[in-house]
């Protein structure tokens, strides 16, 4: 008998396994787990010192006043930028000296479209305002994206300031967010004055806005005014005087309103317009409040979301909601 | 390379592009966010004064027909007034969406730096 199968028959007994317990060298998952194979080029070193390793470089290449990559980095952005935009400046200028005279009459974008608007304007669209008649009536669904601009701005604005009301132990940011807590400031100037002031600014942005198709002006004018003037009365009043009749639920309703009647009334002209069907909508004597077809209602609506819009951002950077 | 005859006659074109070059000097060269911010927006001023400039006929009025008269030769241009409006509507947005953009990183980094928040931002990611 040779020694090797000596060995063999040892090993199968339940004394060799049993010691190997004892002394530690058996695996117990070997030949159970499935197992992958290690990283050929392990670190030998502790995780400590790795940690230590990589603080030190990162230490060293964040260290802004010693680190001389950034330095010459910074320099040399500085001196490129600075020499493009000279060279932009440049070009721009070298264009504008041989572009057509300003103001002469003849240049080559005083073209056919010009002309139509201006001569057949007041007889298609009824208002004598021409650039209302073009950007309400020719040219309403550039307008209409407008609106949507402004909409989809306000929406993002409040999801990137708002200040979420179920959130737990953030009571403090919303309290130091919040200064409604410290109002009515009772400012005597500013409130005396606001008094006088605030009806005259919506009286006149209301005046802009109905008479945007026979006077400059118009639903985007006559809306910042009035968000001027609910502004100045939130400023001067405080947020529990305009939550009286300002909330996102009134945000919410005008905006939606205003833009679903823009997109109906609109879709509704451009398809009778393209079959060349009567629209059925009168145009009315051009220069009466009453005129140019749907010129005045959209006006309206434009105001309304742009009024909306500019207290709305002012509300949200001011406190994160309104 | 020279300049060709109508700088002096487009002066006012000339300034609207010096605007806008300051403007973008501004937007490359400021560390501040609302320093940058502010650069757009004089971008978009010299982009309203050139349309703007683009738009005017010497000798002619607004176009807003008085008493009638609907020749070309009596109005301005009015096409570069809605297009003033459209970009009047766009940089309001575009601004409050930057600000508001900034007032996120100032809460979260406390500083307006913009070398510093990058610094901070890869510290973080490391």
């Amino acid at each position: 008998m040779s020694r090797l199968k000596e060995s063999e028959r040892y090993k199968k007994t339940w004394a060799y396994r049993f010691f190997r317990w004892y002394r530690g060298e058996k695996d117990p998952f070997l030949g159970e787990v499935e197992m992958k194979a290690g990283n050929p080029y392990k670190d030998n070193r502790s995780a400590e010192e790795l940690m230590l390793e990589k603080e030190a470089i990162m230490n060293k290449v964040y260290d802004m006043d010693h680190n001389k990559e950034i330095k010459l980095f910074k320099f040399a952005y500085g001196i490129i930028s600075a020499i493009f935009c000279l060279a932009l400046t440049f070009v721009l200028l070298l264009m504008v000296s041989y572009s057509p005279k300003t103001g002469n009459p003849g240049n080559p974008n005083e073209n056919e479209v010009p002309a139509r608007y201006i001569e057949n304007g007041l007889q298609e669209t009824g208002a004598v305002n021409i650039v209302t008649g073009m950007i309400l009536d020719y040219r309403a669904f550039d307008t209409l994206g407008e609106s949507h601009v402004l909409f989809i701005a306000t929406i993002t604005v409040f999801i990137l300031l708002r200040i979420d009301k179920d959130e737990k132990g953030k009571e403090k940011d919303r309290e130091e967010a919040n200064d409604r807590n410290y109002e009515p400031k009772n400012d005597a100037i500013l409130q005396g004055i606001a008094i006088i002031i605030v009806p005259l600014i919506m009286i006149f942005g209301i005046y802009v806005i109905l008479n945007g198709h026979i006077s400059p002006g118009g639903g985007f004018s006559g809306g910042a005014i009035i968000g001027a003037g609910l502004i100045l009365y939130l400023n001067a009043f405080g947020f529990a005087k305009t939550e009286r009749f300002f909330t996102e639920k009134t945000y919410k309703i005008i905006c939606f309103c205003s833009l679903s009647f823009y997109c109906l009334a609109k879709s509704y002209s451009f398809f009778t317009g393209a079959n060349h069907l009567e629209s059925g909508i009168p145009l009315g004597t051009p220069g009466a409040i009453l005129s140019s077809g749907l010129i005045l209602p959209l006006n309206i609506c434009v105001g309304l979301v742009v009024a909306c819009t500019m207290y709305a951002f002012y509300a949200l950077f001011r406190k994160g909601g309104f | 390379m020279e300049f060709g005859p109508n700088l002096m006659a487009n002066y006012g074109e000339a300034v609207s592009m010096i605007l806008f070059a300051i403007g973008f000097t501004n937007l490359l060269l400021q560390k501040n966010l609302i320093k940058k911010i502010i650069g757009l927006n004089i971008m978009d001023t010299a982009t309203y004064l050139f349309l703007a400039l683009k738009g005017y006929i010497q000798g002619r009025t607004a176009p807003i027909v008085v008493n009638g008269v609907q020749e070309v030769e009596a109005y301005i241009n009015p096409i570069p007034a809605g297009l003033v409006l459209t970009g009047i509507v766009v940089s309001v947005s575009v601004s409050a969406l930057m600000l508001s953009l900034t007032i996120r990183l100032y809460r979260r980094y406390h500083t307006l730096d913009l070398d510093e928040i990058s610094t901070l931002l890869k510290k973080e990611e490391n």
